[in-house]
């Protein structure tokens, strides 16, 4: 018996954050999760869409001038944003699912897809609802 | 003391969920339903948008949208159900807490839901004829 062994730390559990090089696969990661629960608000903003619907011409008229205010629509911007990611980024993990696209250069390479697509999906969404008079 | 339970025995139910490949299958298979389904919705809201209740309205009270609806917002609040637990069980570790999280994330799916698909079911059904 060493005083080593007396003295040996536990070892860590999982990957610790500060001694990993920030990476875009990580960045991915954390954004499907973040997303993800965004859009958990997002379904209960469509659930009280349902309801108000439910309840009528005036509550109705209400919530809906609610999400064409200021704050609903950087909300709805702020939503379209996260499903539009959640969406790319699931098939991703989709198509990893039946064991493609999993080494690193395709990996990379379809995190920075699924970014661009993002962006360019939620302000082409915004075009047409400026253009049919949506918002 | 020897013990004859296999390695595969010993290890099931020690992860976070204490179960396994039912969670994650229903997870994916929830999303891959849901990929043609808010396509949907998001062409919807596109399209109610520029338009008033009574708009909404006759669009619910047709029945393919109402099943749609039905069906997205039953297989959404699934799917919303299985991830944020999932993100609870990643990050919460204290029991009590977990376990309050875990039924409040049950309770909010469920009511969420019901209200959702009943509100749609009542519009579909009386339209806004009833008005």
């Amino acid at each position: 018996m060493t005083d080593a062994s007396k003295t040996r730390r536990e070892p860590p559990l999982s990957p610790f954050l500060s001694v990993w090089r920030w990476h875009i696969t990580m960045l991915t990661s954390i954004v499907h999760r973040v997303t993800g629960v965004g859009l958990y608000g997002g379904a209960l903003i469509a659930a009280g869409w349902a309801v108000s619907l439910a309840m009528g011409p005036e509550a109705y008229a209400t919530y809906k001038s609610l999400l064409g205010s200021p704050v609903g629509l950087v909300v709805m911007f702020g939503l379209t944003l996260s499903w539009t990611y959640h969406l790319a980024n699931g098939v991703r993990h989709l198509i990893w699912d039946t064991g493609h696209g999993f080494d690193l250069k395709s990996a990379n390479a379809s995190a920075v897809f699924v970014l661009a697509f993002a962006l360019a999906a939620t302000i082409s969404l915004f075009g047409i609802a400026a253009m049919t008079g949506a918002i | 003391m020897t013990s004859y339970r296999t390695p595969l025995s010993r290890a099931r139910g020690l992860g976070a969920a204490k179960h396994g490949a039912g969670h994650w299958i229903s997870e994916r298979v929830t999303a891959i339903a849901l990929v043609p389904l808010t396509v949907w919705v998001a062409y919807a809201v596109l399209r109610l948008a520029s338009g008033d209740y009574m708009t909404a309205a006759h669009w619910v009270a047709d029945p393919l949208n109402a099943t749609l609806l039905v069906l997205t917002f039953a297989i959404a609040f699934l799917h919303m159900h299985a991830g944020m637990r999932v993100v609870v069980e990643d990050y919460i570790h204290k029991t009590l807490s977990k376990s309050v999280l875990l039924l409040l994330n049950l309770f909010v799916c469920g009511l969420a839901g019901a209200l959702a698909i009943v509100s749609i079911l009542k519009v579909a059904f009386t339209g806004a004829g009833a008005l």
